[in-house]
């Protein structure tokens, strides 16, 4: 046995073929081996796309190791490919000298042709270590004795692939057989046929001794405490439900079904029990506006969304910022412009944070950096949002929302700031009540609900007159209120923590990024040595020290995954000359990309 | 404490034009807030953009003015949140049936229990005089110099087909009949839709005359009231009968029991009722439909409670625990 410390492994089939499952699976079991790691789901925006073309190809990445693991990989050390196309669509990402699992049964003339190979690929796959298995022929050899349909047993095919990596990494069986029987108790036949394939697939495995030799990765050393495993949009549901906990707002979602955003839709109407109420909306102008409305009554309010869904939002969501209201506005970005690469992430939403109003509409913007920061950012948007009464803007992205890591679970007494709701007393109605008066220090106005006697008034997306509320087209008070909002947004600076500079602090070169790309350029950062790093989750207002920390580097290189949106902000906002290294393919960064970035700009 | 109108008057100057057919609406609401015995701070009256949705900055209550089409969306927001409110929604013929009809069709088949009060006018005031979804074809207005050509929106029609469970329409020189009808809406349990004709006195006046004018009004409405025949014309000497699925004219004198009796609640009827538009017969005021269902608001919460009761309330800390978790030490 072989001991290493990290691998990436990726799964790939046709979208109907269960890759997701098994690669969530896969991350399952490893997790609970006390491996750090990290996950990429990969899938075309098409449900079913024609069966066993490139366009259908799904799949997902795992990367784990016995060290800290930043990235879901560059390249995969082991590849699962159910048919021509999966191979076709991977064989250029493979590492040297790679495993490759092929499933024969789907290698025919037929599936070359669909894959659009003119021969046979296996014909020239030297290099590489291929094991061939009948995968689907052997799935249903192992099931004969089960009453069941050929075609229901074929489709346990991917516990059987499921099973072989688990002999060649030396995982247990134990913790998918569980979830088997949980997901399956009541469909005895499913449960049990793929429960058999799952281990036929191991026995295989282990009797041909599928690899030159098992490998075994060790528990990785990371810091102590209890641990589960999170995707991005769980994280962030469950960041809004314990910031209603901690603040004793109750939760409203009003949101629209859109990918890769509807996942946090779909967990947060799982927990109607914390008195979360999430709203399907009959589009995107109508999810944010029950949002507002519900917030004008008292709610925590948020509406969550990907690109195209945002833009659709705008209006109302200056109707926030002039109201001054709490609002959550979740964009999780993906490929664009319009309809874009849906399935396929990507940071270009940033100007239309920044920017995307009309008027001078300035919002607090915030950024989260992992899987598991999703739940801390969407603490923070919901505590600064209720604080000082005004819309924020929380950007993730699909990388970052679909995938998953190990997570320390937090102590919610300790870890967390608390979140007080400047809600009005009767103290507000001595002299008569002022719904738009504020306090000195923070600018932030009252929050009076319906419902509250004493306090009823009115408020539109008309400018209003300084602490009245009341509709006013007097032009000083029209430049006085612009003010007033914008010095709002500003003071926010003294409630977020200074940037942290991470890396070579002493190198003369600052690599800066922010949002989903942490992984990859904190790993790259770290292999490379000779750079310092920032990386940046609030991007409005941004930190005090900013300034100082960017003005100290000879060279300041922002990486992100857009044409340099952040590097032209920081550009103009601080006269500095930074340069950009950009890509736009709907993936992320690779760290070898960054590493060679790195050698030659350094 | 007896609520009076006065209760629900603001402080705020009021901006309508002189004349606009809007104060008359605006006095009758009042007066059917007061008369709900719900206080000024219960209720919250939200609305689009237009002329008449400057409504909320003149009712002492708790108030929107949104943004253009979406009141239907923030008021579903409030209600959900708060559903002891009493919520009004105000709309007019371009924000409610052209900007805002995905949300008004959407709010009329969920049902949930507030009020809708569309000023038509058939014209955009605020922006000064174009043609609306209301407008008759031909309409000669700034944007259709030679006339316009788009077939006419009927709210009514409208309301019917997104399965409104109340419809009723009044109009503005009639102050009883509105506070009856706003009264009407009020007491139903879910989405009450109420259409008023309301007349702009700069951009389109008189173009609801021949059925608002008292002169001639009573010749060309019929006052529905639910399990009456339905009589018309100023001397009460004219009627309607069924005759297939249409409605027939006919004298009274020698036809009274063959009159159509009203029942809102007969939703076939309340689908030919809206079908009548002045040229196939007297437009109907009143109730055209009344049902009684689960209103979503309803639902909402209950589907919550019962959560609640079955799983407990929720804590972070336990959610954060669930599943499979492991240690490390």
């Amino acid at each position: 046995m072989k001991n290493i410390e990290h691998i990436v492994v990726r799964f790939s089939g046709d979208s109907g073929d269960g890759m997701q499952i098994t690669g969530t699976q896969f991350s399952s079991t490893t997790a609970q081996m006390g491996n750090d790691f990290a996950t990429f789901p990969d899938f075309p925006a098409e449900i079913r796309a024609p069966q066993g073309t490139v366009a259908g190809v799904s799949g997902f990445q795992v990367h784990f190791g016995a060290i800290e693991i930043n990235t879901p990989g560059d390249e995969p050390d082991l590849l699962v490919a159910m048919n021509p196309a999966a191979l076709k669509a991977n064989i250029d990402d493979l590492s040297t000298g790679a495993t490759i699992i092929i499933n024969k049964d789907a290698f025919t003339e037929l599936g070359f042709k669909k894959a659009g190979y003119g021969m046979d690929p296996l014909e020239d796959l030297s290099g590489y270590n291929v094991i061939e298995a009948y995968i689907t022929t052997q799935t249903k050899e192992a099931l004969k004795d089960l009453d069941l349909d050929t075609k229901s047993k074929a489709r346990c095919k991917n516990f059987y692939a499921l099973g072989m990596t688990y002999f060649m990494f030396s995982r247990e069986l134990d913790p998918t057989l569980l979830w088997l029987k949980d997901k399956f108790g009541n469909k005895p036949a499913i449960l049990e046929a793929n429960s058999l394939a799952l281990k036929a697939g191991y026995n295989y495995a282990e009797t041909i001794e599928a690899t030159a030799e098992v490998y075994r990765v060790k528990s990785a050393s990371i810091e102590k405490g209890t641990y589960r495993q999170i995707s991005g949009n769980t994280a962030l549901a469950w960041g809004f439900i314990a910031a209603s906990e901690k603040s004793g707002l109750d939760l409203f979602l009003g949101s629209y079904p859109i990918t890769p955003a509807s996942d946090i839709l779909h967990e947060l109407a799982k927990h109607k029990n914390f008195g979360v109420k999430t709203f399907q909306a009959e589009d995107e102008m109508a999810a944010i506006c029950s949002a507002v409305g519900a917030s004008y009554t008292g709610a925590l309010s948020l509406t969550t969304s990907s690109g195209p869904g945002i833009a659709l939002k705008s209006e109302a969501l200056n109707l926030a910022v002039m109201l001054e209201l709490p609002l959550v506005v979740v964009d999780v970005q993906r490929g664009g412009p319009s309809t874009g690469l849906p399935t396929k992430t990507e940071q270009a939403d940033l100007n239309m944070a920044m920017y995307g109003r009309n008027g001078e509409s300035p919002m607090i913007v915030l950024a989260a950096k992992s899987p598991s920061d999703c739940f801390n950012m969407a603490y923070e948007a919901a505590r600064l949002s209720v604080e000082h009464m005004t819309p924020v803007m929380l950007l993730t992205d699909g990388y970052i929302a679909n995938g998953a890591t190990p997570w320390r679970i937090p102590d919610m007494d300790t870890e967390f700031k608390t979140i007080t709701p400047r809600f009005v007393t009767d103290k507000d109605l001595e002299g008569g009540f002022l719904p738009y008066k504020r306090d000195a220090q923070n600018l932030v106005r009252k929050w009076a609900v319906p419902g509250m006697k004493g306090f009823t008034h009115r408020v539109g997306g008309l400018e209003k007159e300084n602490e009245t509320g009341n509709v006013s087209y007097d032009p000083a008070n029209h430049e006085l209120m612009v003010g007033i909002r914008a010095k709002k947004v500003e003071a926010v600076v003294n409630h977020i923590p200074e940037q942290l500079v991470e890396g070579n602090t002493d190198a003369k070169t600052l690599v800066v990024s922010w949002g989903g790309t942490y992984g990859s350029v904190h790993q790259a950062v770290s292999d490379f040595r000779n750079v310092a790093h920032i990386h940046m989750q609030y991007l409005s207002p941004m930190p005090k020290n900013i300034e100082s920390i960017l003005n100290n580097y000879e060279k300041v290189i922002v990486c992100e995954l857009n044409c340099g949106q952040l590097k032209d902000l920081l550009n103009s906002k601080f006269s500095i000359n930074a340069q950009g290294y950009n890509k736009v393919q709907g993936k992320p960064f690779m760290v070898r990309e960054l590493m060679g970035m790195l050698e030659k700009e350094v | 404490m007896e609520l009076k109108k006065k209760d629900f008057i603001s402080d705020q100057e009021n901006k309508w034009c002189p004349g606009c057919g809007d104060y008359a609406i605006l006095s009758s609401a009042q007066m059917a807030m007061a008369k709900l015995g719900v206080e000024p701070h219960n209720v919250c009256v939200i609305s689009g953009i237009g002329c008449s949705s400057r409504f909320p900055y003149y009712v002492e209550s708790f108030g929107m003015h949104s943004i253009h089409g979406r009141a239907p969306a923030v008021a579903t927001g409030v209600k959900l949140q708060n559903p002891d409110l009493s919520v009004w929604v105000i709309t007019g013929d371009g924000d409610g049936l052209s900007i805002g009809g995905n949300h008004l069709a959407h709010i009329l088949r969920r049902n949930l229990d507030l009020n809708v009060i569309l000023f038509n006018n058939e014209i955009y005031g605020l922006t000064k005089g174009q043609y609306s979804p209301t407008s008759r074809k031909g309409t000669k207005t700034s944007s259709t110099p030679t006339g316009s050509i788009d077939r006419v929106f009927s709210p009514a029609k409208f309301a019917m087909g997104a399965g409104a469970t109340f419809f009723a329409r009044t109009i503005d020189t009639d102050p009883k009949h509105m506070l009856e009808t706003f009264q009407a809406a009020s007491a139903h349990k879910g989405t009450s839709l109420v259409e008023v004709y309301q007349n702009c006195i700069i951009f389109n006046d008189g173009i609801h005359d021949e059925f608002t004018n008292r002169k001639k009004r009573d010749d060309t409405t019929v006052r529905l009231e639910a399990g009456k025949p339905m009589i018309f014309g100023a001397d009460k000497d004219r009627g309607l009968i069924q005759d297939g699925f249409q409605f027939k004219e006919v004298p009274v004198a020698g036809n009274e029991d063959k009159l159509f009796i009203h029942d809102p609640t007969d939703e076939c009827l309340s689908s030919i009722l809206a079908n009548l538009n002045g040229s196939n017969g007297p437009i109907p005021l009143g109730v055209l439909k009344s049902i009684e269902t689960e209103t979503y608001d309803e639902e909402f919460h209950k589907l919550i409670n019962h959560e609640t009761k079955v799983k407990g309330k929720g804590s972070i800390k336990d959610l954060l625990h669930s599943g499979n978790t492991w240690e490390v030490n």
